[in-house]
């Protein structure tokens, strides 16, 4: 989770100033985002880490294996399972009632005023008719024929980080129900991951941190993009539409031996061969164009002091796409090679919501109690690109406010609905 | 499950876990994984006994069951712990107590029961066993020299073989017998046993016997722990005062070894016993059950030695001394013939494995590749 902290603290390793997180919103998403929004959640985001702890979260020292995150990133002891967990648990202690293997297939909305809930469970629909709702059942990425409407055939070489029952159900209800959409459904984020991973909830480990340190070639055995262009924790998220892009979805990062202990293990071993021939044999790559890739990349080479630790200017000459950092031959084997495909993590195509979280309709007016957190609406913010821990800051802000706001709405009956729906026009 | 296939299943773990690493905190199993890049049997060895088996790591995992990848480190880690204590087991022959230890604590337990009846009963001739004793004077009914002949034979017996397999460990760890005593890492790792410090869960315990994190495993095994180092101390300064002071026992009600053995005996009593009903408690989904009877049987019989050894004083100047000396010494023979075949090992072991952990991060540098 990353959030605004002007001075070091735990479990933070260093200042994450206000400023500097609002100048990398910026650059990630050309601004395009609702900078109302985006200042909300960034300026709220300090008191994140309070709410998440009071609520039982755990936070761990700053972990060795997070791409140097420690310093505008904390991280949850166990992971996000872990923090799921934790709130699950403080909500039956607060006497929440929680339906598991219970799946919300539609909203019934009459007139932008949310009625009930259908969900089933043991085959059964059940209606559960209520005052105020809060959508937050994230994207529809797992939906794999609503995937292929916004991206093609390609979406058959995609696979998918997390839950297979992330099918964007209840944001299809409100859509169908004259809520108002953001973002484009093919945004979302996307990271270039291991090919051999499961098609879902393969998680972090299918991720392959060597992209910066070697060079990405596609099925023709062409590099596309400056593999050296900024750090991988700034770089990765564009990495999976990249690759995307890539004819048939797949790429191949080529490494040799010298850099092969700089980044974390991966899932899944490493191709390995004594000569760059040898490895992309073994990927069924036009062996020749790689060797001839490999020998002009090694020759565009500039000298320069080799440090994985900063941006350390090793840059090519004359070439195209040019590697800007971390230039180095490879020429040390033997060599290695990791096949990776897009791996979506979330879609940003969601609901559009207003600073009370309330969902906004297509008429232009917030319906009155219907409101949205989390990656059901994250695409306000985020249009497009993405600052690492970001969505689990908009989700604690966004979180929150809705949780107020519909219990307002619920504590203070239908009249207040009807008040507020009134007041809105 | 034989042991290839069982290493196999650990070494895919372990690669899941070292591309995730989400786990750090929580105790030093993942830091320790950290260090390498290969899994061996060896390492694999030495992570499983480095385990608290708090698992809190369990419930944290993304890639626990349901997940298709199935990971399960406590239920791992605990399997290949059972097959380290027999591979290191003196004599070889014995290995196989581990396997069916309910089964031979009890035996063990019924025979030296049996057998000090008998030698009891032989020995009072006549006299009825069930005859008070005045002054509770158990010597009586078991001579002095009897008893430190056959629980020093015994005891030296249990020590050499627990060493053994100590030694045995240490070295299939791939370490120097001399690094066992380095101090500093010796000094880290005798704080981190002192404390628990991985059953802390860092700060919050652990996830025992269920998903919520408490201390409560903690303080039930400190209960224990600190309850066998008085009785130990106890026994150790009767041995001292009889030969060293030449004060014959028993030794009267507010004497330092009867303090000391009563608050151990408490200790005893209340640790074990909380432990047996934590581990009735527990989540199967991750437990080794064939591991159950050997937890089982050890906490059971730290519970009837200090409850058969409070009795014992509180009732010895009854007619129920005899035979309540009979069980007590029965029993207390019977845990340390079995010591280096059971539960106790744990100890040792994960002992070890913190002072390899500590040696590890002074040196501060990967592993393996």
């Amino acid at each position: 989770m990353a959030l605004v902290h002007e001075k070091q603290i735990a479990p933070y390793t260093g200042a994450y100033p206000e400023e500097e997180f609002w100048n990398d919103y910026l650059r990630v998403t050309g601004g395009e985002g609702n900078l109302q929004l985006a200042e909300m959640v960034i300026h709220e985001s300090p008191n994140c880490l309070d709410w998440a702890r009071s609520h039982g979260v755990r936070f761990q020292p700053s972990l060795s294996g997070t791409l140097h995150l420690g310093r505008t990133n904390a991280f949850f002891m166990g992971g996000g399972k872990a923090m799921v967990n934790s709130y699950f648990a403080c909500a039956e202690r607060l006497g929440v009632r929680v339906l598991y293997d219970a799946e919300c297939v539609d909203l019934e909305i009459k007139d932008g005023e949310f009625r009930s809930a259908t969900v089933l469970q043991n085959g059964q629909r059940v209606s559960f008719p209520a005052k105020v709702v809060v959508a937050a059942a994230g994207g529809f990425q797992s939906d794999l024929q609503w995937m292929k409407k916004a991206w093609g055939a390609a979406v058959d070489n995609f696979l998918f980080r997390g839950t297979p029952y992330d099918k964007g159900l209840v944001l299809k209800a409100l859509l169908d129900h004259g809520a108002e959409s953001i973002a484009d459904p093919t945004q979302g984020h996307m990271v270039p991951i291991d090919a051999r991973s499961p098609k879902y909830d393969g998680g972090i480990v299918t991720r392959v941190d060597c992209v910066t340190l070697g060079i990405m070639v596609n099925k023709n055995g062409e590099r596309y993009y400056d593999e050296g262009e900024d750090r991988w924790p700034k770089r990765y998220a564009i990495w999976g539409r990249l690759v995307a892009q890539q004819p048939d979805q797949i790429s191949y990062a080529l490494i040799d031996s010298k850099v092969f202990d700089l980044f974390m293990p991966s899932r899944y071993p490493a191709i390995q061969g004594n000569t760059i021939g040898e490895v992309a044999r073994q990927f069924n790559l036009p062996v020749e164009k790689v060797e001839a890739t490999v020998a002009e990349f090694n020759r565009a080479v500039q000298p320069g002091k080799f440090d994985h630790t900063i941006m350390d200017g090793c840059k090519t000459a004359g070439l195209t796409p040019p590697k800007t950092n971390w230039a180095q031959r490879l020429d040390q084997p033997p060599f290695y090679g990791y096949p990776l495909r897009p791996g979506v993590t979330f879609t940003y195509f969601g609901v559009k919501v207003n600073e009370q979280a309330a969902v906004l309709m297509k008429t232009g007016k917030p319906a009155a109690n219907i409101f949205a957190a989390g990656e059901i609406m994250s695409g306000n913010i985020l249009p497009r690109g993405y600052v690492g821990g970001f969505g689990l800051t908009i989700g604690n802000v966004f979180g929150r406010i809705a949780g107020e706001k519909a219990a307002k709405v619920a504590r203070e009956g239908r009249s207040a609905v009807r008040e507020a729906a009134y007041a809105a026009k | 499950m034989p042991q290839s296939e069982l290493m196999s299943e650990g070494e895919q773990m372990m690669k899941v876990c070292n591309a995730c690493r989400y786990c750090e905190g929580f105790c030093a199993v993942w830091p320790a994984m950290e260090f390498r890049r290969t899994f061996k049997a060896s390492e694999l060895t030495y992570l499983a006994n480095l385990c608290h088996n708090c698992s809190e790591c369990y419930y944290a995992c993304q890639y626990a069951p349901p997940h298709e990848w199935g990971v399960n480190a406590p239920r791992t880690f605990a399997r290949i712990r059972a097959e380290s204590y027999q591979q290191f087991a003196w004599p070889k022959a014995l290995a196989s107590a581990f396997r069916a230890n309910a089964l031979v604590v009890s035996l063990v337990s019924a025979l030296m029961l049996v057998l000090f009846l008998f030698g009891a009963t032989r020995g009072l001739g006549s006299k009825s066993l069930s005859a008070a004793v005045p002054g509770g004077d158990f010597y009586q009914i078991a001579p002095h020299e009897v008893l430190v002949v056959s629980f020093g034979l015994v005891a030296l017996f249990a020590a050499l073989a627990l060493l053994i397999g100590l030694v045995r460990f240490w070295r299939h760890s791939g370490e120097q017998v001399s690094d066992l005593l380095n101090p500093p890492t010796l000094l880290t790792a005798v704080k981190d046993v002192l404390r628990l410090k991985y059953l802390d869960g860092g700060g919050w315990g652990c996830a025992y016997p269920e998903e919520k994190s408490s201390q409560s495993r903690r303080w039930f095994h400190h209960f224990t722990f600190y309850g066998f180092l008085l009785c130990f101390a106890a026994t150790t300064l009767g041995f001292i005062y009889y030969y060293g002071l030449g004060l014959k026992g028993p030794y009267g009600y507010t004497s330092l070894p009867v303090v000391l053995g009563v608050l151990g005996g408490i200790g005893l009593l209340i640790g074990p016993a909380g432990l047996y009903f934590l581990q009735l408690g527990r989540n199967r989904d991750i437990t080794d059950e064939d591991q159950h009877g050997m937890d089982m049987a050890f906490t059971l019989m730290l519970v009837l030695t200090s409850a058969s050894g409070l009795l014992l004083l509180a009732l010895r100047e009854t007619a129920a001394m005899g035979g309540l000396l009979v069980v007590h010494l029965g029993i207390v023979m019977a845990l340390f013939l079995t010591l280096p075949y059971g539960k106790f090992v744990h100890g040792l072991y994960r002992s070890a494995a913190l002072v390899k952990y500590a040696l590890e991060r002074s040196r501060k540098k990967t592993l393996g590749e």
